[in-house]
């Protein structure tokens, strides 16, 4: 059911994260794309899979390759009232990685519950 | 643009923030502050510090509202809300507090 | 005479790594470098295929590109070396072609 605020309807956004950081845009574009839409009120969803579980991966230390790190603005995200943060299980297995090595509280959940997930979604946008 | 402090030019955008974070230090943020038409009080200072403690922890600088929220959290709701906010920095406690903190401006400030 | 390759894509995105794995003859080396040193990783879905090519050839991975990303030096395969911005110029110096797999 669509809840409404003072603005109008309030629709389902799922940012699809799928791209490791640093080596590409992608990853920065999205996080800046979230926080800006975070002043709209809708119901936002953050969807890590495939490299984009990397995003959140703790200790990233870009200084060598002379970039900023970005990875502890994830942790703002809450303060914006983003807090819908699901992980794909597969894809963190695939990685040898597990819910500990992430610098941000989520949930993690199965590549078919995640794909239930997104298709209930009003609005899905994926890089 | 650009400020100039004790002989030395700092550089800024079009706008007034500055290119490099690192160049900032409390007599610059005086120098924003007048450039601003402000004229800096423990209460400002309280502010900057604040934005500028919260950039170091998330690499960004807040929208206003979730500043509005922080600060209330911290500093609780006398000083937490946009009357109070707003009577310090009045063209936005977001942008122009940025400013003066030597901030870029905030993200999601739309 | 050698050829040093270089890789810079994620072996679980693109297929960059396994086509340049197609084409390497003794002799030759790697370096992984950017998003593609997630596969000097041990633990992953590439992680024994890594370790058969190590046996084979030599294999390198950029350090600060690890770090940038956060991980653990000590998590690198057996086989795989970990080498700096020196190391890397040193590669490419010691062979006669540089082939970028982009």
């Amino acid at each position: 059911m669509e809840e409404e605020n003072e603005s109008g309807v309030v629709k389902k956004f799922m940012y699809v994260n799928r791209k490791a950081p640093y080596g590409t845009i992608y990853a920065l574009e999205v996080l800046e794309m979230v926080l800006i839409s975070a002043a709209f009120d809708q119901d936002v969803h953050m969807a890590f899979l495939d490299d984009g579980v990397y995003e959140i991966k703790k200790g990233h230390t870009p200084k060598g390759v002379g970039m900023k790190n970005f990875s502890p603005t994830y942790r703002a995200l809450e303060g914006y009232d983003i807090e819908k943060l699901y992980v794909e299980k597969e894809s963190l297995e695939e990685r040898g990685l597990t819910e500990d090595d992430l610098l941000v509280p989520v949930e993690v959940m199965s590549r078919a519950d995640l794909a239930k997930l997104m298709s209930e979604m009003d609005v899905v946008l994926t890089a | 643009m650009a400020y100039t402090l004790n002989g030395k030019t700092v550089e800024a955008d079009e706008e007034g923030y500055l290119v490099d974070l690192n160049e900032w230090n409390e007599e610059l943020a005086d120098l924003i502050a007048k450039d601003e038409n402000i004229t800096m009080t423990p209460e400002h200072w309280e502010v900057i510090n604040f934005l500028r403690d919260y950039y170091a922890e998330y690499q960004i600088a807040p929208a206003v509202r979730v500043l509005t929220k922080a600060i209330a959290k911290k500093m609780g709701p006398d000083k937490g809300n946009n009357k109070y906010l707003y009577e310090l920095f009045p063209y936005g406690p977001g942008k122009q507090a940025c400013k003066i903190a030597g901030l870029p401006k905030p993200t999601g400030c739309v | 005479m050698s050829t040093l390759h270089t890789v810079n894509k994620s072996p679980f995105e693109r297929s960059n790594l396994d086509s340049c794995l197609g084409h390497v003859v003794a002799g030759d080396s790697i370096i992984l470098i950017e998003d593609a040193v997630y596969a000097a990783l041990s633990g992953t879905s590439v992680t024994a295929r890594m370790a058969d090519a190590a046996k084979q050839f030599r294999i390198c991975v950029l350090g600060p590109d690890l770090q940038a990303r956060g991980m653990d030096t000590g998590a690198v395969i057996d086989g795989i070396t970990v080498v700096d911005y020196g190391g890397f110029v040193d590669l490419a110096a010691e062979s006669r072609v540089v082939n970028a797999w982009l």
